[in-house]
């Protein structure tokens, strides 16, 4: 019943990053790709309808991590104090900009407004990947379940550790590129003309990027963390996770190259699913390692709920999932197709 | 550890209670969204679907604000209540993780299409989203409504050896008797919010001439529908909820009604203020043996006073609960009077002449806020000193790790966050307001600013 849960926190998770991930690359180009008001206004509105319900999987998988994993919610959330907090604000920052922006006509305001939703996306994108890199380094858990890291200590992987170190920064970095991507991807797909343009362009470039951080990351991981591997040993199954990054990574540039907007961008979910199943499966059965030893070690066994909940919550989970899945495609169909400049606005304050 | 404990209540509260001046306002006006598209679809007079448009502008505001000022409500369980996370998890992670899952996803995608997708859904599929969105936001106040009902009445679980809760019946907690009658409380309190301000926003309107149809159909949907929810906030959802107090909290019920000593026939205080070291009620105005009534039917019955109970077991702030069940309750009151004598007015057609209940009306816009948020506070200072009532003391439940230092750094940002927040949503609101309804905004109140100068 805990590995079932594992999993499905893990889609959560994995669905989280997939669709929330194309808006955060969206605001983490707004500045750079979208040159007008109009265009801006383009790039918004290829988010608008969808970027609130894309941040609600983030609700969606906190509480199932909570519900699921209480022991590792709790500390977990109490030991990225800090960080989590600084998260929470920049959700609130790009929220209230996205929906804030175009309410007050007016230059000042917009560009204000534009510079608040691109930064906090960017910030939020490398926190996100700080977060990613202290679960896979592991934290210094006491023996009570609990830590409490600072920002920064000595920015190094090992011994007193901090929130930031070089290779959290390093995961920081490469979720900030992968996003950006992922981003460039939806907008290659969904606009026209110079906008979608430019934004191929940004993939094209973006995705050497990615692609060089992806191998420095694999490497430097299994050097920091060489029991990673142990994994692939007991399953080779597990091979398929990276197999899947891989293809998927190839394919965005295949598919960029000939054009295939919505295959490229099909193509990045799957890269990214691919990353992380792959962080998720090396670290099976821990879901947060301690750096303290492995008796501290947060495992599925001794962090989940209790069985007769796990059971009901499969039960409703399901259910409720199915509905997801039903309106997310609803919606998506309803808003799907390019969007242009002169496309009347259907929500006057858009 | 006592230091850091109070600034982590601190900040849930402060959090909490910025938050929930969103939700309450959305919720109301949710269902009175959804009226107003039932009657344009019925009707298909246009004005219906003018008023829903403009309505969904104020909603779209407010619901962004409480969707980014409540995300840091589900996190701070885990950020700074982490032991008792991590003891009740299994339990209300069940309620928090099926609000995200069911009511979450269903308010968002039906709010992007509602809000986005009017001209590419047509009349009968933008009925439907409004419906959802309803239904979504309303199921959403179930379960979190349900979350706290197990905190004050914990039912459908057992220890387990480890000291941590876990459910042993789901139907229990979904079904918890508390839960139902404070869900029904609670979600009268909101649709009185979104009355008030839907009737308030209608009278401005009225008063200040402008856009006066619309200002009467604001004026006639807030005020039928909210004299309803005033009457059933009264009876039977109060009543019923301070039962269940008489039943399972009595050192709280005590404390609410500044009852130090046992006594048959016990009066209720309307005014007076609790002198806690004293033991008594300074300045009472009282009515006698009504507390007996109220509570147990009979005049003469004895009612349990704060004497009875350890001082251990006593919420440790009785000021500030007895002040703010009293703010609820008596702006309650003034709210039936006022909805009532609107309701009798406009059923004799002649409130829109009426400029006194009109001022009354607009001016009273702030209080349901008021009153819903004493109502919280009542239910959450009347929980102390636990946090599972019985069960878990308030003290056990804190982040051990999270010092008070990094606790402040928090609770100022949001101080400081919030504060701009505020401002920001008072200034998009009355813009919006100011704008007005209409099918073409700038025309009409071009035509207004002509009339006006035609006068």
């Amino acid at each position: 019943m805990g590995t079932i849960w594992f999993c499905l926190v893990a889609i959560m998770i994995a669905g989280y990053v997939v669709l929330d991930g194309f808006d955060i690359g969206v605001g983490i180009l707004h500045l750079y790709l979208a040159r007008t008001d109009d265009e801006r206004r383009v790039l918004i509105r290829s988010i608008g309808p969808v970027w609130d319900a894309n941040e609600v999987w983030l609700l969606a998988a906190g509480g199932t991590l909570y519900f699921a994993f209480p022991a590792l919610y709790a500390a977990s959330f109490s030991g990225f104090y800090l960080p989590l907090m600084m998260v929470l604000w920049l959700l609130i920052l790009r929220g209230v900009s996205l929906e804030f922006r175009s309410h007050v006509g007016g230059h000042i305001w917009s560009v204000f407004w534009d510079a608040v939703f691109s930064l906090a996306s960017i910030l939020l994108a490398i926190f996100f990947g700080a977060a990613l890199g202290n679960v896979a380094r592991g934290v210094p858990l006491n023996a009570a379940g609990n830590f409490f890291e600072p920002l920064w200590t000595n920015f190094q992987p090992t011994g007193q550790t901090g929130i930031l170190d070089w290779y959290t920064t390093l995961i920081g970095v490469t979720a900030l590129a992968v996003l950006a991507l992922h981003g460039a991807a939806w907008l290659t797909w969904r606009t026209t003309d110079d906008l979608r343009d430019r934004a191929h362009a940004a993939a094209s470039l973006l995705w050497w990027l990615v692609a060089a951080l992806t191998i420095i990351v694999t490497f430097t991981s299994f050097r920091l963390m060489p029991f990673g591997l142990l994994s692939f040993r007991v399953h080779p199954f597990g091979f398929i996770f990276p197999m899947l990054a891989i293809a998927g990574l190839l394919a965005v540039k295949l598919f960029l190259r000939t054009g295939q907007e919505a295959a490229a961008f099909a193509a990045s979910c799957a890269y990214i699913v691919g990353m992380l199943t792959s962080v998720t499966f090396t670290l099976y059965p821990n879901v947060l390692p301690a750096t303290t030893g492995l008796a501290n070690n947060l495992t599925v066994a001794n962090a989940k709920a209790a069985d007769y909940g796990l059971k009901i919550g499969l039960v409703w989970w399901l259910i409720g999932m199915t509905l997801v899945a039903i309106y997310t495609t609803f919606t998506y169909t309803r808003f799907a197709g390019k969007i242009r400049p002169s496309d009347p606005d259907d929500h006057a304050s858009y | 550890m006592e230091d850091a404990l109070t600034i982590h209540r601190l900040h849930f509260a402060f959090t909490v209670t910025f938050h929930y001046i969103f939700p309450q306002l959305t919720m109301g006006l949710a269902l009175l969204i959804f009226i107003l598209k039932s009657l344009a679809l019925r009707t298909g007079n246009e004005i219906w679907n003018d008023s829903a448009r403009f309505w969904a502008k104020i909603f779209g505001i407010s619901f962004a604000l409480g969707v980014v000022t409540g995300i840091p409500m589900e996190f701070q369980f885990g950020t700074n209540w982490s032991q008792f996370s991590k003891s009740a998890g299994g339990v209300i992670g069940q309620t928090l993780a099926m609000e995200g899952v069911f009511s979450f996803f269903l308010e968002s995608s039906f709010l992007g299409l509602f809000l986005f997708g009017e001209k590419r859904l047509g009349p009968r599929l933008h009925w439907v989203s409004s419906m959802m969105m309803f239904l979504g936001s309303w199921l959403s106040g179930y379960l979190i409504v349900l979350t706290d009902a197990w905190m004050q009445h914990p039912v459908g679980y057992h220890l387990a050896a480890n000291g941590s809760y876990e459910l042993n019946s789901f139907w229990a907690l979904l079904l918890n008797p508390w839960g139902l009658w404070q869900y029904a409380h609670t979600m009268l309190g909101a649709v009185q919010t979104g009355c008030f301000t839907m009737a308030a926003v209608g009278a401005y309107y009225i008063l200040s001439k402008q856009h006066d149809a619309f200002g009467r159909i604001f004026v006639r949907v807030g005020v039928t529908v909210g004299i309803i929810a005033a009457c059933l906030q009264l009876f039977p959802t109060g009543d019923g909820q301070g039962k269940m107090m008489a039943q399972y909290q009595r050192p709280t019920l005590a404390a609410m009604e500044g009852l130090f000593q046992t006594q048959a026939g016990a009066p209720i205080a309307i005014l007076g203020q609790p002198d806690v070291p004293k033991q008594r009620l300074d300045n009472p105005l009282t009515i006698p043996s009504a507390l007996s009534f109220l509570t147990y039917q009979k005049w003469t019955a004895t009612v349990q006073g704060l004497d009875q109970f350890p001082q251990s077991e006593w919420p440790d702030n009785i000021a500030l609960l007895y002040f703010s069940y009293h703010i609820m309750v008596g702006l309650g009151t003034i709210f039936i009077a006022i909805l009532a004598l609107a309701a009798l007015q406009l059923f004799r057609g002649k409130l829109f002449q009426s400029p006194i209940l009109l001022w009354a009306l607009m001016l009273s816009l702030p209080l349901p806020f008021i009153a819903n948020t004493a109502g919280w506070i009542t239910a959450e200072v009347g929980r102390q000193p636990w946090l599972i009532y019985g069960m878990m003391r308030t003290r056990a439940g804190v982040s051990p790790l999270v010092s008070a230092g990094s606790a402040w750094f928090t609770l100022l940002g949001f101080l400081g966050m919030y504060t701009i927040l505020g401002m920001l949503f008072l200034f998009l609101v009355y813009r919006e307001i100011e704008h007005g309804p209409g099918p073409d905004n700038s025309s009409a109140a071009l035509a207004t600013a002509t009339a006006a100068a035609a006068d």
